[in-house]
């Protein structure tokens, strides 16, 4: 550990935390309808999108509606994407000539990026062609972030609301997201990152003799449009197969810190939107607080785990912590700052191999994701997981108390901890029942790379990362096996692990979609109690106490036989398997 | 639900085209015209001809008249790449590690005399997530400058002084780590002692 890494890691905090208001309340307005300093440019093309779709924006919808919306839309694009990947070798912009992967490996590719989880069993220099990348994945890095984004919206105002059932709109929530935040900051993001050496060409890809008379071939193409809605709007599919480690995708420093800011930004000012929206700014900033203190408490112990090293390297008899998979120019500190807050965020995008971070550090990201990715979390889904979370919190202060639990004066009644019990539960039901069918039966097998613990690692961490839609991996986990030959000639899935993460990814996403609407249907409808001396407060420092601790409780406490199994073997031993 | 499905297929083609071509292909414009080199990945050309790009590490075959980048799984290839992905408790990881501290010990050692296993920088033996990484540590690059002095016949101090001109520092100061870039330092070797 170095006092220029925990500046580093320090100066990220201090960013994030001055631009959380700032884009927070400023999208607040966007979803409230307010004016904002776009309108001037945005609003006409605004009203031409809804011309075009015809439909009115100002019709209202109940939980039910907007809900209904939500998986019918998402279910036709399924389909649509579906059928891009598998034509793939008909369309324009494929200098490669790549065909399709096959139908079990598309299936995954679709699942995850329908449901903003970018679990990527494909490499995409080997497999895809520029026009899927755009026109299919590019696509749905925007409108899988929008969606989850819209939903928050309408949760949040089912929060605020005064006594009616409606919700918003779901075509006026995805548009707004759309033209007045994710393009705007993606477009100018691009351009940045482009300035600092990151590719944007539609050219072919460039062979050459090395310097030593080798043949080397760079792959191209138009990556960074791709990698600027990817970091924010927490989908994390990488354009190369390495991610954000491959220099094209990450070339530098300030890079590299402009894509770990874009990872966090969203989900961060989200809090402050909420505050906003719900007239008590302190409301938000105590949910940021709780997520922000699980989020350095990660940190610290990623940083000083993989600082001090892996049993591998000191049998070998290395110093100077492990950089086995990570890349020089961001040496060991944003290494593992990136691996916490990818996690922490479902982005899912990494800039080192967490298949070779230490027990501890690796267990980081993992325990992360089972927290139910609500530390920040999804753009969107961070935010209304967290708000069932506090929904648990306030009830569990309530029985302490023997007080019927209020949040924001509503009072949380039988049916609201049903449902935020069906939301919280099933993620983890999930990942465990998941992981136990591909560890029990001999399906799994095929897919684990490493041998021992670090196996079942692996597939912990599949499963994990597909039901939370985080989308990051201990990447020697495959199900996609492609044969050094171009056109992915004799490629094959492994069909179990294709399917199984697909199903993992669809339900992880809509079942708490639909849980959180219903929640905020059911608050919506609830009068608002006037604020007295009895009322248990939720922007106070023992609130954001109760609920970091719930988070761990429910979240990570599920997972403790689990990971005992694997990252804790490793990382309390210096055997070697 | 009709209305639903109508406004969801409408949605679809119009999401499409802007976000899916127009996007891209807007960014992919404005990029070429602001900065042509980096979009088209920053290649490095010798004479005319391309040899590499500033950011790809290329492999320079344990020559001893150049620096060599940092070990590759993939064989440095910018065009397929993956990870290393061992464990960090398998036996195949320590194992790849001995060999590749043999090697480089094989290399360093008859231009820097005493030099042992527990002397061998991190970054010199252990493979780049990428597996193009075009930087290696300055503490690498120094050990390596005793060797590449004495092939090409150069001064120490000159090629300590090429080092540092081919040495990305951090971004602004303190963002990121700062390392040697191979290929362009070895050009300028090159271009020194043509």
């Amino acid at each position: 550990m170095t006092a220029q890494g925990w500046l580093q890691i320090a100066f990220y905090l201090v960013v994030l935390t001055g631009l959380t208001p700032l884009l927070g309340g400023y999208m607040a307005r966007v979803y409230q309808g307010e004016r904002v300093a776009l309108d001037r440019v945005l609003g006409p093309i605004e009203r031409l999108v809804y011309r075009v779709l015809r439909t009115d924006p100002a019709r209202q919808q109940d939980w039910k509606e907007y809900a209904r919306t939500t998986l019918v839309f998402s279910a036709l694009f399924f389909v649509v994407l579906f059928v891009i990947l598998r034509t793939q070798g008909i369309h324009p912009f494929n200098p490669e000539g790549f065909d399709s992967a096959p139908w079990d490996v598309t299936f995954n590719t679709t699942a995850s990026f329908i449901s903003n989880t970018n679990w990527q069993f494909y490499g995409g220099e080997t497999t895809l062609s520029y026009f899927s990348q755009m026109a299919g994945l590019a696509v749905q890095n925007f409108v899988s972030a929008a969606v989850g984004m819209a939903v928050l919206a309408a949760v949040i105002r089912g929060f605020a609301s005064r006594g009616t059932k409606e919700l918003g709109n779901f075509w006026q929530d995805v548009t707004r997201t759309l033209l007045y935040i994710l393009v705007p900051l993606s477009f100018v993001g691009a351009l940045v990152l482009v300035s600092q050496g990151v590719i944007q060409t539609l050219g072919g890809y460039v062979s050459y003799a090395t310097v030593q008379g080798l043949d080397q071939t760079l792959a191209m193409g138009p990556a960074a449009s791709q990698i600027a809605i990817k970091q924010l709007g927490t989908n994390g599919g990488g354009f190369f197969n390495v991610n954000s480690a491959m220099p094209f995708e990450n070339a530098n420093g300030f890079g590299n810190f402009v894509e770990m800011l874009f990872i966090l930004l969203i989900p961060a000012a989200l809090t402050a939107t909420f505050g906003r929206m719900v007239g008590n700014r302190r409301q938000g900033w105590a949910l940021y607080a709780a997520m922000a203190a699980l989020m350095v408490a990660g940190v610290v112990v990623a940083y000083a785990a993989e600082a001090n090293g892996s049993p591998a390297e000191k049998a070998a008899q290395i110093t100077g912590g492990n950089l086995e998979g990570k890349e020089q120019r961001f040496g060991i500190a944003n290494s593992a700052l990136w691996a916490t807050v990818t996690t922490d965020a479902s982005n899912g995008s990494v800039n080192s191999a967490h298949d070779s971070y230490t027990g501890i550090g690796g267990s980081v990201p993992l325990i992360n994701m089972m927290t139910g990715e609500v530390i920040f979390g999804g753009v969107g889904s961070g935010l209304y997981g967290m708000l069932l979370m506090a929904l648990l919190a306030v009830f569990i202060a309530g029985l302490m108390v023997g007080r019927t639990p209020e949040y924001l004066g509503k009072k949380v009644e039988a049916r609201e901890v049903k449902l935020v019990l069906i939301g919280v539960l099933f993620v983890p039901l999930g990942v465990l029942v998941g992981t136990a069918l591909a560890v029990a039966t001999k399906y799994g097998a095929p897919s684990i790379y490493n041998s021992g613990p670090q196996g079942f690692t692996e597939t912990l961490y599949a499963y994990t990362s597909q039901t939370n839609n985080n989308g990051s991996a201990f990447a020697g986990f495959t199900g996609f096996v492609q044969p050094n030959a171009p056109g992915n000639v004799g490629a094959f899935g492994i069909t179990f692990a294709d399917l199984l993460g697909g199903v993992a990814m669809l339900t992880g996403r809509f079942v708490p979609i639909v849980a959180a609407l219903a929640v905020a249907g059911s608050l919506a409808t609830k009068r608002t109690a006037p604020f007295g001396a009895g009322t248990f407060r939720t922007d106070t420092p023992t609130f954001v106490f109760l609920l970091a601790a719930v988070i761990v409780i429910v979240g990570a406490l599920t997972f403790f036989p689990a990971l005992l199994l694997g990252p804790v073997v490793q990382g309390l031993t210096t055997q070697l398997f | 639900m009709r209305r639903d499905l109508i406004t969801s297929i409408l949605a679809i083609l119009v999401f499409t085209v802007v976000l899916g071509l127009a996007y891209p292909l807007a960014t992919t414009g404005v990029s070429q015209v602001l900065f042509p080199g980096k979009a088209d990945g920053s290649r490095v050309e010798e004479k005319g001809k391309v040899v590499g790009s500033s950011l790809i590490g290329q492999d320079f075959k344990a020559d001893p008249r150049y620096f060599q980048s940092r070990p590759s799984v993939t064989g440095y290839n910018p065009a397929g790449t993956y990870f290393n992905n061992l464990g960090p408790n398998q036996k195949d990881l320590r194992d790849m590690f001995r060999d590749n501290i043999a090697a480089y010990l094989d290399l360093e050692r008859p231009f820097n005399p005493g030099l042992a296993a527990k002397d061998v920088p991190v970054d010199a033996v252990s493979t780049s997530a990428s597996g193009v990484d075009p930087h290696i540590s300055e503490a690498n690059a120094a050990i390596q400058a005793r060797r590449v002095s004495e092939t090409r016949g150069l001064a120490l101090e000159r090629v300590q002084e090429l080092i540092d001109d081919n040495t990305d520092g951090r971004s602004l100061g303190f963002l990121g780590e700062p390392g040697v870039n191979v290929l362009e330092l070895n050009l300028a070797l090159d271009r020194e002692t043509a």
